[in-house]
């Protein structure tokens, strides 16, 4: 902490310091968008320079590229539709699950927690080889459905609700308890509005796991109708000669609508985290 | 586990069963179930596209496995890769949390700044690295550590050396999931009584002893969460591995999953992927309970 008797030479030292990491940090990111709008043929050739970090000619030429070769906006809506029924149906299943845990009685309940943080080991990758056979079984291929179902219930997610639940005071639901709510109207009436920091920060957690999601949906869809963005990296990607312009516009086109929600929601989220991730 | 008073009457019981029931069978669905069957997979010769009968052959699928130098290599490059990346970014993290706590103006730029790689993808991202890291001196990367060292440097291929194959997954790692542990820590860190630090500075503690005497206790409980998902999210590396190096050059960067999803999907061997997830879950349970376990003692007194 600088406190009162902080100097000058401290603040720089702070400040100097976070610039140089923040630069670090932030490197690879301006070379994306700088590359994303130079000419092909710059885009590797200046990759070793400092001119990698600035457009030194700016053409639009690569996103023209990227909605000419790619169903850029089919993709993106198939997204939006994918991303925001997992996360609209994971933060009421997941809210739930992490309440009931948290403040509600019932056998079982520790068992159940000790599953969602056994569960919380195995990534989605190495299911998904049973979880491919026995859905095409069922027929589900080529749905948004198959899309969205395995993900909304989600161990992290309710380990958060349940750590931030644990946080909030008793005496909140027992004034409820007096005025005769049961446990539906408590969480809805009581709990939800005092856990939108929660929420943000699941929602935003939950957008940031399944944005990019690129395995799945590979598996899971043969034609293009119900295909989200990701997918669209390996029509530059794995096809060579590799265009990277192509592939740096592509990039900033996918991540675009998630550093808007990210900007709006930034405050309640650092928020959020900070009630949820104080229990260990 | 803290298993907190219950706070609603007896007879609502059943009710509360409902609040869990939406969860509970989405997780049985789709993560308990396929898991059983994974493990029951793993007990047969399920082999896709094979002319042999598939019958139960017991533990062979397993014992094959452990014979296997490049399920081996897997192993340890996962545990590699665990115990370099998660001390690293939880001090990188640690570090970046203390600066970005100073009661400095405009300092929430740097915080949005340092987050951002988290809000990328980690497979786009990967993408992007294999450019920074291309091989030669026009690469981004060797390019820079050619003018850092004055010309010493040669320039190499990463993605292609047998020793920095390993060490690059595990850099891009870092740098993308710093930003989150970062904003759980600082969000930690605010929320310690400013009190406590008045004490502390009244009682002549310096900068140092108050980070080791006020901040380090008080975090604690944020630094255990986010060691233990760290952890649990450092073994099930695959993006990066998929994309930056596909396991090579010759295993030197392979992780667990990444074998396990090849062995399944590009070889058809089935029951050989499923025994890699069965041994891999087995593991991180294993190792999870011993960390939580480790970091539980030495809590002061403390009993939730």
């Amino acid at each position: 902490m600088i406190d009162s008797g902080a100097t000058w030479r401290q603040l720089l030292a702070v400040v100097g310091l976070l610039t140089f990491l923040s630069i670090l940090f932030v490197a690879p990111i301006v070379l994306i968008l700088a590359g994303s709008l130079k000419p092909e043929a710059r885009v590797l050739s200046e990759a070793g320079t400092l001119r990698a970090f600035f457009p030194t000619r700016v053409s639009l030429q690569n996103y023209r590229d990227v909605f000419e070769r790619v169903p850029v906006v089919l993709y993106l809506f198939n997204s939006g539709l994918i991303n925001g029924l997992i996360v609209s149906l994971g933060l009421i299943v997941n809210s739930l699950a992490g309440y009931a845990l948290a403040r509600l009685r019932w056998p079982g309940r520790g068992r159940f927690l000790l599953l969602v943080l056994a569960l919380l080991i195995i990534p989605f990758e190495a299911l998904s080889v049973p979880l491919f056979y026995a859905l095409s079984a069922l027929g589900l291929r080529d749905t948004y459905m198959v899309q969205v179902l395995p993900f909304v219930a989600n161990p992290l997610a309710i380990y958060l609700f349940y750590s931030f639940f644990l946080s909030l005071p008793a005496e909140l639901e027992e004034a409820a308890q007096l005025d005769g709510a049961g446990p539906l109207r408590t969480f809805v009436v009581i709990i939800v509005p005092n856990a939108k920091p929660a929420f943000a920060t699941v929602a935003i957690v939950m957008l940031l796991f399944h944005w990019g999601m690129y395995l799945w949906p590979l598996l899971m869809t043969a034609g293009e109708s119900v295909r989200p963005l990701p997918l669209g990296i390996a029509s530059f990607y794995s096809l060579p000669p590799r265009q990277w312009g192509d592939i740096l516009a592509f990039s900033i086109i996918m991540v675009l609508p998630v550093l808007l929600l990210f900007m709006i929601f930034q405050r309640a989220f650092v928020r959020g985290v900070a009630s949820s991730g104080v229990k260990g | 586990m803290a298993v907190r008073p219950a706070t609603v009457p007896v007879g609502q019981r059943n009710l509360a069963s409902w609040f869990v029931a939406p969860a509970a069978l989405l997780l049985l669905a789709f993560m308990l179930l396929p898991f059983v069957l994974a493990v029951a997979i793993s007990f047969t010769n399920l082999r896709l596209g094979s002319p042999l009968p598939v019958e139960w052959t017991g533990l062979r699928a397993y014992q094959r496995l452990f014979q296997d130098q490049t399920f081996g290599r897997a192993l340890l490059n996962n545990l590699l890769f665990a115990s370099v990346v998660v001390p690293l970014q939880t001090l990188l993290a640690l570090a970046l949390a203390v600066l970005l706590n100073q009661p400095v103006r405009g300092i929430t730029i740097f915080r949005t700044v340092l987050f951002m790689p988290v809000i990328f993808p980690l497979s786009l991202l990967s993408v992007v690295w294999v450019l920074l890291l291309a091989p030669g001196p026009d690469g981004t990367i060797n390019a820079l550590l050619t003018t850092v060292s004055l010309g010493a440097w040669q320039p190499r291929d990463f993605l292609n050396d047998a020793i920095w194959a390993l060490p690059s997954v595990m850099l891009v790692s870092i740098w993308q999931g710093t930003g989150f542990q970062m904003i759980v820590l600082l969000a930690g860190m605010q929320s310690i009584p400013k009190q406590l630090y008045e004490a502390a500075a009244g009682d002549g503690a310096g900068a140092w002893q108050r980070f080791r005497h006020v901040t380090l206790p008080q975090l604690r409980n944020s630094l255990v969460f986010v060691m233990i998902v760290t952890s649990i999210l450092s073994f099930r590396v695959f993006d990066q591995v998929r994309i930056m190096t596909r396991g090579g050059p010759s295993d030197a960067s392979t992780t667990v999953i990444f074998e396990a999803v090849r062995a399944a999907f590009d070889r058809a061997q089935v029951s050989r992927g499923a025994a890699m997830t069965v041994v891999f879950f087995l593991i991180v349970l294993t190792l999870t309970m011993l960390q939580r376990w480790l970091l539980r003692l030495g809590r002061p007194g403390v009993e939730k």
